[in-house]
């Protein structure tokens, strides 16, 4: 049965997802929920809680509240607390409740922004999707909402790099790498959505000359920027060596560029990677090339649409992933997959915080010098 | 790194001198703040308490992944099962089904079947009105091997009513039989420690040759059910109090409610009551008030020898008496400065007004209150910190690194607070190390 798990746990849900997004941006992210989304977040979710200050905040929704349909106090509350705390924008998130019940966020959003004068905007998480789908379509406002106007002037060999959140990378100097990496190959990074940065590097991302979604989070921000400022967009993570090839694709501008290496020979003695699909696809690539193997990738998220390389697969659910991984020689995951595994394969652990949270924080790769 | 973020901001409205606090709910509410501490036990913690038991959750992803981790991290993950609710499963209206069908998809998949489970629903259960009547008795009949037991993860009902935490505390003991009273024994309920050796009720019933039993010490499933024997049920800890009435009532058991105290005559009267209940005649025929007291005191002023002038912080997670830990350190010379806590409990009443009159700049300070996240986690003074909310908070790394009340309870509880104050005034700790680890006392594999 898909939805039953014995042993593995989820992955890093939606609500999580918009708020490590957001984390660092200055705004105010309020989650409408009862209890618990806030402690799931801070504890499993977000390894910059302990000392470096964001405005996340639970509403502290009641059963009353929820059955009578009131929406004042979630809209006073949050008043009261961006009249005190003065955010850059007021993001809304949704949970299960608010979802059955329809609350009606982008409404509750206009409200905000009408009576406070701050930017606001609603996300539409239910809690029950993974944190790519959270913390994509977070992204993908921001890049609606606060990129600027285009200007028309393009920065020659620049970049912005889309989809960045510890989920994925880990602490900020793990993602600094991957800036490193392009750097070596001639290429500045103007952005980087989204840690790292001071929130107004924002304002400047119209002007790159491509973006990089580095990781499925970023492909509808990618999208946005496509269309309101012209900037193509490639797909793909510079991991180690497999960086030349990312910048290569930089300037022919070529969109997913692991999809055409990935089909290229095949080899035998089959390694299996499981997680992010951008980010196992572009290790796939290194190290097929590097270690002329040949890799699988299956995929437990759920936004794959076009990013898979031909003969990879999304896998939904414990029992599915069992199944698949039932002949696997070599697996390459995060540990917490170990119990599902053929006892006589090869593990090597990949820890990952969007599925692991920060059991393995200590361990953590940096993805960037991978292969 | 330390970032701040935002406009600064003053502490109005998330810390009040005492003199001037509302009771029992000094803050208004608002949104909430949740502090990087964990060392609170939540419901997966307190359920695998149960020997030979399993969790088995049944929820949205995001309320899946608090609870999944939580046993992960205490390495407890080959006792945790979970089924996933989808929108299709709301929308359809099939939460039944699915509820039933998971859970048995998971069973059908253990080599080994669990005694009991502890099945926990959740919020959405309770809104689109499951037939939770119908999922126990075709779970029931199903496995009937298998006790199920009835849990909630359902916070949305917490303002209102008794918290998660509390009816976990209560259906934990429902599978419970009836048996013969032992009249040796004395059954402790609803705490997640075991007393301590030497606490003063457990050291009443070694006097008397009698037996002292409490979940945390069950290590088998018949371990568990004797908890039935005892001829007198007995809690300490404040959301243990529902579960133990409801419990006591049902076995016909005669049940005492004794907090964890501060204040000498109040644990006297505890104490005079459990020996009256276990037959054990006068108190005074089993320890020595007197005696106890002059310990206490000695032990108290050692601990003020060593600390002095320094200011002390408490917080509510280290002991459901904060107000009362307050009081008798101030009436010992210790410099109290700030109290962390939310609401005061109702049995604070009392001290609360002599706080009020006798300690009026006494700050009681929020810890989910929006500005917490902001204001300066720092201090130009050592802080003593009783807990560890009071030590995030204050940015102190000398704190008593417990939560809950521990396995503390009477007059020794009071000697072992001011022996690991001491302890912690003298001995740094890494507090960001420590006070991020979920559930003190339980395994942490992070």
């Amino acid at each position: 049965m898909r939805q039953s798990y014995r042993i593995i746990p989820i992955y890093t849900a939606d609500v999580s997802g918009v708020c490590s997004a957001l984390y660092e941006l200055g705004g105010m992210t309020v989650m409408h929920d009862p209890s618990g989304c806030n402690s799931t977040y801070n504890t499993h979710d977000e390894i910059r809680w302990y000392d470096q200050d964001s405005l996340i905040y639970i509403s502290g929704l009641t059963e009353i509240d929820a059955i009578m349909g009131n929406d004042q106090k979630f809209l006073d509350d949050i008043k009261e607390a961006a009249r005190e705390l003065h955010p850059k924008f007021i993001a809304l998130a949704g949970s299960p409740i608010p979802y059955m019940n329809g609350t009606d966020f982008p409404a509750l959003a206009q409200v905000l922004e009408e009576e406070t004068g701050i930017p606001a905007f609603a996300v539409p998480t239910n809690g029950m999707h993974d944190y790519v789908y959270g913390a994509g379509v977070a992204l993908e406002e921001i890049a609606k909402r606060f990129t600027g106007e285009k200007t028309g002037r393009i920065q020659a060999r620049t970049v912005n790099l889309l989809g960045v959140t510890p989920l994925d990378f880990g602490p900020v100097s793990h993602a600094e790498v991957l800036k490193e990496n392009l750097k070596a190959c001639g290429w500045k990074v103007l952005s980087t959505w989204a840690m790292g940065d001071e929130p107004d590097a924002f304002l400047q991302a119209g002007e790159a000359e491509v973006n990089l979604v580095v990781s499925s989070v970023g492909l509808r921000a990618a999208k946005v920027l496509e269309e309101k400022f012209g900037t193509p967009y490639v797909v793909g993570t510079p991991i180690g060596s497999y960086t030349e090839r990312i910048a290569k694709a930089l300037e022919e501008k070529e969109q997913i560029p692991y999809r055409k290496d990935r089909m290229q020979g095949r080899k035998e003695r089959k390694v299996t990677l499981i997680g992010e699909p951008v980010i196992m696809e572009s290790l796939a690539a290194g190290i097929e090339e590097k270690y002329d193997c040949r890799v699988e990738v299956l995929c437990p998220l759920e936004e794959t649409d076009g990013l898979l390389a031909d003969g990879d697969r999304w896998v939904h659910g414990e029992e599915e992933m069992e199944e698949a991984l039932k002949d696997a020689e070599i697996i390459v995951a995060d540990p917490l997959y170990k119990p599902i595994c053929p006892k006589n394969c090869e593990f090597y652990e990949l820890p990952h915080i969007a599925f692991s949270g920060r059991i393995y924080l200590k361990k953590l790769p940096v993805l960037g010098k991978l292969v | 790194m330390l970032k701040r973020v935002g406009h600064p901001v003053d502490e109005k409205g998330a810390a009040v001198a005492i003199k001037d606090a509302a009771f029992p709910v000094p803050f208004a509410p608002g949104l909430e703040f949740n502090s990087p501490v964990h060392g609170n036990w939540n419901i997966v913690h307190t359920g695998m308490l149960m020997p030979e038991a399993r969790q088995i959750y049944v929820c949205a992803d995001n309320c899946m992944r608090g609870v999944v981790l939580t046993a992960a991290e205490m390495n407890a993950a080959d006792r945790f099962s979970f089924v996933i609710v989808k929108e299709e499963n709301l929308l359809n209206g099939n939460l039944e089904d699915i509820t039933i069908e998971g859970v048995t998809d998971v069973l059908n998949k253990l080599e080994e079947k669990p005694k009991a489970v502890l099945l926990f629903t959740v919020c959405l259960h309770h809104f689109l009105g499951c037939d939770l009547e119908r999922v126990f008795q075709e779970l029931e009949e199903r496995f009937p091997k298998i006790t199920f037991i009835r849990c909630y993860m359902d916070p949305i009902m917490q303002k209102h009513g008794p918290t998660p935490d509390q009816k976990l505390r209560k259906a934990i003991y429902e599978p419970l039989p009836k048996r013969k009273a032992d009249e040796k024994a004395v059954s402790f309920l609803g705490s997640d420690f075991a007393l301590e050796k030497n606490a003063d009720l457990k050291r009443i019933v070694r006097a008397h040759q009698g037996i002292f039993r409490e979940l945390p010490e069950c290590k088998s499933w018949e371990d568990y059910l004797a908890l039935s024997e005892g001829k007198l049920f007995v809690s300490s800890y404040p959301p243990s109090k529902y579960g133990a009435e409801v419990l006591s009532e049902r076995l016909k058991r005669s049940y005492l409610y004794l907090p964890g105290s501060f204040d000498y005559e109040e644990i006297t009267a505890q104490l005079e009551n459990f020996c009256q209940a276990m037959g054990y005649g006068k108190l005074e025929e089993t320890i020595s008030v007197e005696e106890e007291i002059a310990a206490c005191e000695k032990v108290l002023e050692k601990a003020h020898e060593v600390i002095g002038d320094t200011a002390v912080a408490i917080d509510y997670l280290y002991h459901p008496r904060p107000l009362g830990l307050a009081k008798l350190l101030l009436t010992h010379g210790f410099r109290v400065i700030q109290i962390y806590l939310d609401c005061i409990s109702p049995e604070e009443k009392a001290e609360f007004e002599w706080l009020k009159e006798h300690a009026p700049d006494l700050q009681l300070i929020a810890t989910i209150q929006v500005k917490m996240r902001v204001l300066p986690r720092t201090s130009d003074e050592k802080i003593l910190a009783i807990g560890q909310k009071a030590a995030w908070f204050t940015g102190s790394p000398y704190f008593v690194n417990m939560v809950q009340g521990g396995g503390l309870y009477g007059f020794d509880g009071i000697r072992r607070t001011a022996e690991l104050m001491e302890e912690a005034f003298t001995e740094e700790k890494d507090t960001e190390d420590l006070v991020v680890r979920k559930g003190w006392g339980c395994e942490s594999c992070i």
